[in-house]
């Protein structure tokens, strides 16, 4: 067994771990840096629960070695909230009920996070096909698209957001 | 249209504020299984069998416990010295926890290794080496029912792989009503193997205290009390009896029935930690959670429906053989070894029914879970909704005018059933016609013509689906013998604030949010000042768990019930302090007034003050209250689902365009999650319809064993769904409630299969099996003469 000490910048602070080769950097996060919400869903690149930020763009933490990320800044969703609070994304799933169980919401606001960047808003089927690596098996992702919605117009809409009416909700 | 009697501020039934528990969950601040880390904890990995059927020669554990940090290889041998080998089901039946001779299926586990690391202990499985000798394997249900077929249980001394049989109906009186039908329809209906895939998969922790002599298990289950009166009873031998075992169910990442039950991994760990004295962790991976844990469903069913030319249905006869794998392991708490099966009349008035289910053993994984369904509702309302459909198009009737035509009348309510049920609400005409309204029915009619013209496929399919969930009545259901009630504790502070906990337990339904707006609503203490806590067996009030849709209908019952007697008492102590009497006092939310003196108030918080500090001498202080509800009958949740779909010529690809579906739960506690429960649960009634399902070829491998070809639907598979609701209260729930999540997964399937067969009838297609992949749609069309 080899061991190797890696630095990556986790959420903006520096720190050190000590892995072996053949760690996944899921692993890594929730077990050397006990960042645990960051979670495992299948192991194998499918579920999405894993999503994180490798130097700003969504990686499924599985797919990678915790070495791979040696000298990387990675965000993971602890690190989502600000001095302000909660991110635009995390008020958006909170506010539209876009989670029911939260095992895969994490992987699914880091997706988020990166989609509402860009500055025009994206359609309901470019968010769908945004989030289709990410699985959800509690919402139905209706809510996840009005979460992203929200959470792009609080970003980019100078206006107040408008408090969406729901269908079941009258 | 949803009323509400408190303020948004108050937050009792009908508003819709945000979760109390999102916050941690959008900040990665969850206690899921995997996040719990004991000092000294160990990791536990399991040896799983390759084949479906093989008798185990010899276990060679001695390569995997030379590598450093292997602490032990554990056998069925080790646990048979201690009787720990084999364990009850739910159902009675017994299933191994680890074998010492055969295995059964494929996945099975073999023998289990602990390690001081998670990677240690992977590197150690594959190091055990096993020799098998293979042994004949019956996988198809049918020939294991055939004389001479291999027997996958002969500890049952039984010769044949038969488990039992159960029948419900009068089968002479039927077969009359049929004989005298202008048509009777008859159609094979197969309702496949399918598994919950929730995104957390199962797991735990085993702690054993050697010191104070007291277990403490964290784990994925929806029923912690229960759980732990079956580790009593399973392990009440070997010393641990159940006021020395706390299961704790931490937040649950989604769980849909496949985790209540008792899966041999949990029993391994807690004897591992027992026999070592250290905290044990065993978390599944993907593929051991799709190929070894507990499956839903694998129905094969063959109706028949009685239907005269002026389209009045008469009477519905089903024949069906249950595969339930190497054990029956059926979360199936009810007298009825088909669960409620014979909800299979569905919403319509029949004069005649009889229902026949004959279990079976077979070499696959322990069947009879749920997917979120009512033990068995799915398949019920699949067969009843796809043999009106068949029969409407037989008879060339509209399937709405049909349904219409036969629906139990309003007034017909509480409604007996031909098969005994007796249905509590409903106002079936008013949910169908509102979708009919919603999606433009009629003119989607005349579209499907115009295509159908030019030779495109489309197809409107109806689904009017009668739920029967919340169990259950003390008569008919117990686990092991514990009847099915459930219950809430509440406690009022000197402040006015409160606890509440209970003995269900949420995985993502809402509770800490649904169950603070009943305490509100009864009340008047605001949502946000009421705690909700579940899933600790030491702390929480006995319950049978969250499953089956019976959170409301049970421990939302029993909320308001324990919140009524806190109030009884707060009326009490408000006459007392008014210096009126009691029965001059007028309750609104969180209020007492004396009748004709609005000034006269005491207000919830202020009573509750008193409690403590001012009560009426030889009163009790204090404000709390505990109910344990039995239900005095089920719940009856209906609704009426049209969905829309096209079809590709070329590949046989269904494209869902709309789906509307109304739903009536009764009355309704926070309207945002009763419409993000109907959501999920259309996407997990999607799944089966069109992709999901888990087979297995001759030698029992199992086809559909990860994600690369289990195909839960993403969210570009997933259509906008269209909700909307009627709302016939429960007469006999205290809040008139009924439950809601596991509707729109028993609705959305026949729905949707009804418009695949609907835009194919007329090339003579009647009837295609779930799920309606593109190449079985595909080959449907090229037999019915369709080119692409």
């Amino acid at each position: 067994m080899s061991l190797r000490e890696i630095h990556l910048t986790v959420n903006g602070e520096a720190r050190t771990a000590t892995v072996e080769n053949r760690l996944l950097l899921v692993h890594c996060i929730r077990e050397n840096l006990g960042l645990t919400g960051t979670h495992v869903g299948c192991e194998t690149s499918h579920c999405g629960a894993c999503t994180i930020h490798v130097e700003g763009t969504p990686v499924k933490s599985c797919t990678m070695f915790a070495v791979q990320a040696d000298g990387k800044s990675i965000t993971t969703v602890e690190g989502l909230a600000g001095p302000d609070g909660i991110s635009p994304v995390q008020e958006g799933f909170w506010e539209e009920h876009g989670l029911q169980c939260g095992f895969c919401t994490p992987g699914m606001m880091m997706t988020a996070t990166a989609l509402v960047r860009v500055e025009e808003e994206p359609s309901e089927a470019e968010i769908r096909e945004a989030i289709s690596g990410n699985l959800c098996r509690c919402t139905g992702y209706v809510n996840i698209v009005r979460a992203i919605q929200f959470a792009h117009r609080k970003i980019h809409s100078p206006a107040p957001v408008p408090v969406m009416a729901h269908e079941g909700g009258e | 249209m949803v009323t509400t009697r408190t303020t948004p501020e108050v937050g009792g039934m009908g508003h819709s504020p945000r979760r109390k528990e999102d916050p941690r969950f959008i900040q990665g601040k969850g206690n899921y299984i995997e996040d719990i880390k004991l000092p000294g904890m160990l990791w536990m990995d399991i040896v799983r069998s390759p084949y479906a059927h093989a008798r185990i020669v010899s276990i060679d554990a001695s390569k995997a416990l030379a590598i450093p940090g292997v602490l032990a290889v554990i056998t069925g041998k080790d646990l048979e010295k201690y009787g720990l080998h084999w364990m009850p089901t739910l159902m009675s039946d017994t299933q191994m926890v680890l074998p010492t001779d055969t295995v059964k299926y494929q996945a099975q586990e073999v023998c289990a290794v602990i390690a001081t690391e998670r990677y240690i202990a992977a590197d150690a499985i594959q190091a055990v080496e096993v020799e098998y000798e293979e042994l004949p394997v019956v996988v198809d249900p049918f020939k294991a029912m055939e004389p001479g077929a291999t027997l996958v249980r002969p500890d049952k001394g039984k010769d044949t792989n038969h488990i039992w049989h159960w029948e419900v109906g009068d089968p002479d009186a039927t077969d009359a009503i049929l004989k005298a039908s202008d048509l009777v329809v008859k159609q094979d209906v197969y309702i496949p193997r399918i598994h919950v895939a929730s995104i957390e998969t199962c797991g735990c922790v085993a702690s054993f205290d050697k010191v104070e002599g007291k277990l403490t298990v964290w784990m994925t289950t929806q029923a912690p009390h229960a759980i732990r009166t079956v580790l009593a009873l399973v392990a009440g031998h070997v010393g641990l009896s159940e006021e020395r075992i706390r299961v704790i169910s931490p937040d649950i990442g989604g769980g849909f029935g496949g985790k209540v039950p008792v899966y041999p991994g949990y029993v391994i760990a807690i004897a591992a930690s027992v026999l070592i004295g250290k905290p044990v962790k065993w978390i599944e991976d993907r593929m051991e959670n799709l190929q070894a844990d507990s499956f839903a469903r694998d129905y094969h069913t063959t109706a028949e429906l009685g239907v005269n030319r002026d389209g009045t249905l008469t009477a519905l006869r089903v024949k069906t053989l249950a595969d339930h794998g190497y054990a029956d392991s059926a979360a199936n708490p009810s007298k009825f070894p088909a669960g409620l099966y014979h909800i299979c009349t569905g919403s319509y008035d029949l004069k005649g029914a009889h229902v026949e289910v004959d279990g079976v053993y077979t070499n696959k994984p322990p069947g009879g879970v749920a997917y979120r369904c009512s033990f068995r509702v799915t398949e019920a309302v699949h067969t009843i909704e796809r043999m009106v459909d068949i029969a409407a198009h037989e008879i060339g009737m509209d399937p709405a005018a049909l349904r219409m035509k036969n629906f139990i009348e309003e007034d017909q309510f509480p409604y007996k059933s031909v098969l005994g049920w007796e249905y509590d609400s409903g106002n079936y005409h008013a949910a169908l016609r509102k979708a009919m309204d919603i999606i433009g029915y009629e003119d989607l009619r005349k579209e499907q013509l115009e295509k159908r013209a030019k030779g495109e496929l489309m197809g409107i399919g109806i689904s009017s689906f009668t739920e029967i969930v919340g169990a259950g009545p003390s008569r008919d259901f117990d686990i092991l013998g514990i009847k099915m009630f459930d219950s809430a504790e509440i406690r009022v502070h000197p402040t006015g604030k409160a606890i509440a906990r209970f003995g269900t337990k949420s995985q993502g339904q809402g509770h800490e949010t649904t169950y603070a707006q009943i305490v509100a609503e009864e009340l008047g203490i605001p949502m946000s000042q009421v705690q909700v806590e579940e899933g600790d067996t030491d702390t929480a009030p006995y319950g049978l768990g969250t499953y089956a849709s019976r959170s409301t209908p049970t421990a939302g019952a029993a909320a308001a019930m324990a919140a009524r007697k806190i109030r009884d008492k707060a009326r009490k102590i408000a006459a007392y302090l008014l210096e009126a009497d009691e029965e001059d006092l007028e309750w609104e939310p969180g209020k007492f007034s004396v009748r004709g003196n609005p000034d006269a108030v005491k207000t919830i918080q202020e009573i509750a003050f008193a409690a403590y500090t001012n009560h009426p001498q030889g009163m009790e202080a204090g404000l709390e209250a505990t109910h344990y509800y039995d239900p005095p009958n089920l719940t009856y949740p209906f609704g009426s689902y049209i969905c829309v779909v096209d079809i590709d010529k070329g590949t046989g690809q269904v494209t869902i365009r709309r789906f509307v579906a109304i739903d009536d739960c009764g009355n309704i506690i926070n309207p945002k999650i009763v419409e993000g429960q109907v959501h999920g649960g259309l996407t997990m009634g999607l799944a089966p319809s069109l992709y999901e399902e888990i087979s297995y070829d001759e030698a029992g491998n199992c086809l559909g064993g990860s994600f690369v070809d289990y195909l839960v639907p993403t969210a570009v598979e997933s259509p906008h769904w269209e909700t909307g609701h009627t709302i016939t209260p429960s007469p006999h729930h205290p809040i008139g409630a009924k439950g809601v999540g596991e509707s729109p997964t028993v609705g959305a399937p026949p729905a949707i299969a009804n418009a695949v067969v609907d835009a194919l009838w007329h090339l003579g297609v009647r009837h295609i099996d779930i799920p309606m992949t593109p190449a079985r749609v595909w080959k449907v069309l090229r037999d019915h003469g369709v080119e692409g």
